[in-house]
């Protein structure tokens, strides 16, 4: 499928580590507003299609990355401005990153280094981003505790809240229940069904369930090639493009 | 007979744990005594000389009687005009070298030259310390060459433990405010130096009573045997109570023994204050640690 005015497009992307290859001529594109799940065994070069995405792979020592990314057109790797592009996206990592200080700072700290210093503004932004993340009701009469103080899904749906805090266009989430519990899982799922709304959604998963239930379209990646993407119950099916999907995907390895 | 039950394998076991606890208890204990041995001295044979009159005058009567005050106040200028040299000098490179520097030919150089100027005998820096201070930059025996002698004797250590400082914050804190478009430069400043301030600190302050202590660096650079008056500039030179310590042992005859038990008290408290200051500041961090 050919998606229209892509949100996101990537192009003969290859990445390498020193003389690794993670990544070999991945072309995908990504539509507005859509949910794509990207699946695919470990070390599949899934989290460093991410890190592609904000450039944040550039800081790794020995990273090469050849090819064309855009975002509504615009050549992600001529951008000057890599904090502009960063706030763009909103990156939630596998394990809950709290920063070291309060649940509050730790929402208000993208707004304050984007420049927010109004009191008002950035309590609203808090509140907001709180409740997106389905987090507000446990945490609005202890915001001035400190973030890492709180459970472990607790800190993931902080860790969402404050990718929130910008306002992306997109969010990235890379394995975002490796570290939590069902059921907390299950409320971010809602969560992120309703945040479709508003932006697109990159979802790497090892759960290919997940994918399953969430995803418009998803991507399987191996050993850094993409395999196949297409209409989630296409790639589900009974008769994916490519056998090794099919095997993945009904648990034959993995 | 249970799995648990006592076998000889167990019992021996159980011996040699209790040898090897014997053995490093003996080694801790080795190792406390010979402190407490010298401060015990010190304290039995120089507490008698303390007074505030012998805080507070200067030495009288080439040197076998009076106080050491112009050594004590020689050696806070020596230690805060160094530190005030190598504490910001030390503390900026660390951040070049651990937030941004790449791994490069040209970093591994500097890490090695840090290493080595770190293990660099204290005479070797007292001889640069007069061929580039005294004599080339034309500062003269003064305050200022000495403090600078000590500043590069310090660097590479400030170095060091600032890095270290720094490097004990977790890589995942730095991504998570690269992630959320947070600059280099505010990710240092807001989470980075908040969270590793307590361990620059500490490493700054352990480098205090070694300038305190060293006498070779600022033997021929700034430090006299007698100054009549304290010093008023850095372009005078001045007493320093390791210096002095020196003196009066070695140099001078006649010198009532606890006027020099009384000056190597009055050094070892002042280090010892300053350690203890560093303790502190690292048990409250401690307390307050965020992660």
């Amino acid at each position: 499928m050919v998606v229209k005015h892509a949100k996101i497009a990537f192009r003969d992307l290859r990445v390498r580590y020193g003389d690794k290859t993670a990544l070999e001529d991945v072309s995908l594109e990504v539509a507005p507003n859509e949910i794509l799940g990207i699946i695919g065994p470990a070390g599949s070069g899934k989290t460093s299609l991410l890190r592609v995405l904000n450039r944040t792979l550039e800081q790794t020592a020995g990273a090469k990355v050849t090819g064309d990314v855009r975002i509504d057109g615009e050549d992600v790797y001529r951008m000057r401005d890599v904090s502009r592009l960063r706030r763009r996206i909103g990156m939630v990592a596998p394990l809950p990153v709290g920063l070291p200080m309060s649940i509050y700072d730790n929402v208000a700290f993208a707004p304050r280094m984007a420049g927010v210093t109004d009191r008002k503004r950035l309590e609203v932004i808090v509140e907001r981003c709180l409740r997106q993340a389905a987090l507000w009701d446990e945490v609005e009469q202890r915001l001035g505790d400190l973030g890492t103080k709180l459970s472990g899904g607790q800190q993931q749906r902080l860790t969402i809240a404050r990718a929130l805090s910008h306002s992306p266009e997109i969010l990235c989430l890379d394995e975002f229940s490796i570290a939590i519990d069902p059921v907390t899982t299950m409320r971010i799922e809602e969560v992120l069904k309703e945040l479709r709304k508003h932006m697109t959604i990159l979802l790497v998963t090892n759960l290919v369930q997940q994918a399953r239930r969430l995803a418009d379209r998803t991507a399987f990646l191996l050993l850094g090639e993409l395999v196949e993407v297409g209409p989630t119950e296409e790639v589900f099916g009974r008769t994916p493009r490519d056998r090794r999907t099919f095997e993945y995907v009904h648990g034959h390895f993995g | 007979m249970g799995v648990f039950a006592t076998s000889p394998e167990s019992r021996r076991r159980h011996r040699s744990q209790q040898v090897a606890f014997a053995v490093l208890l003996a080694m801790t204990v080795l190792l406390v005594l010979p402190v407490l041995a010298i401060l015990g001295m010190l304290v039995w044979r120089g507490a008698p000389a303390l007074s505030l009159e012998f805080l507070f005058t200067a030495p009288v009567r080439g040197m076998t009687a009076g106080g050491i005050w112009p050594a004590i106040v020689g050696t806070m200028w020596l230690v805060g005009v160094s530190l005030a040299i190598s504490a910001p000098i030390g503390v900026l490179a660390a951040v070049y070298l651990n937030e941004y520097a790449r791994d490069s030919w040209v970093t591994r150089v500097i890490h090695l030259a840090i290493v080595n100027l770190a293990g660099v005998p204290s005479i070797v820096h007292a001889l640069f310390g007069v061929g580039a201070f005294v004599l080339f930059f034309r500062f003269g025996t003064s305050i200022l060459s000495a403090s600078l002698t000590l500043a590069i004797m310090t660097l590479p250590v400030i170095i060091a433990s600032t890095k270290e400082a720094l490097a004990a914050v977790p890589m995942t804190f730095r991504e998570a405010c690269w992630n959320v478009g947070a600059s280099r430069w505010q990710t240092i400043w807001h989470v980075v130096l908040p969270n590793s301030i307590a361990g620059i600190l500490t490493g700054i302050i352990l480098q205090v009573s070694r300038a305190a202590g060293e006498t070779a660096p600022i033997l021929f650079t700034g430090a006299a045997v007698f100054v009549p008056f304290l010093p008023q500039s850095v372009n005078d030179q001045c007493m320093a109570l390791s210096m002095h310590l020196f003196t009066i042992s070695t140099q001078v005859q006649s010198v009532p023994q606890s006027i020099t038990y009384g000056t190597a008290l009055v050094l070892v408290l002042l280090v010892v204050l300053v350690n203890g200051v560093s303790i502190v500041i690292r048990s409250r961090i401690r307390r307050r640690r965020k992660w």
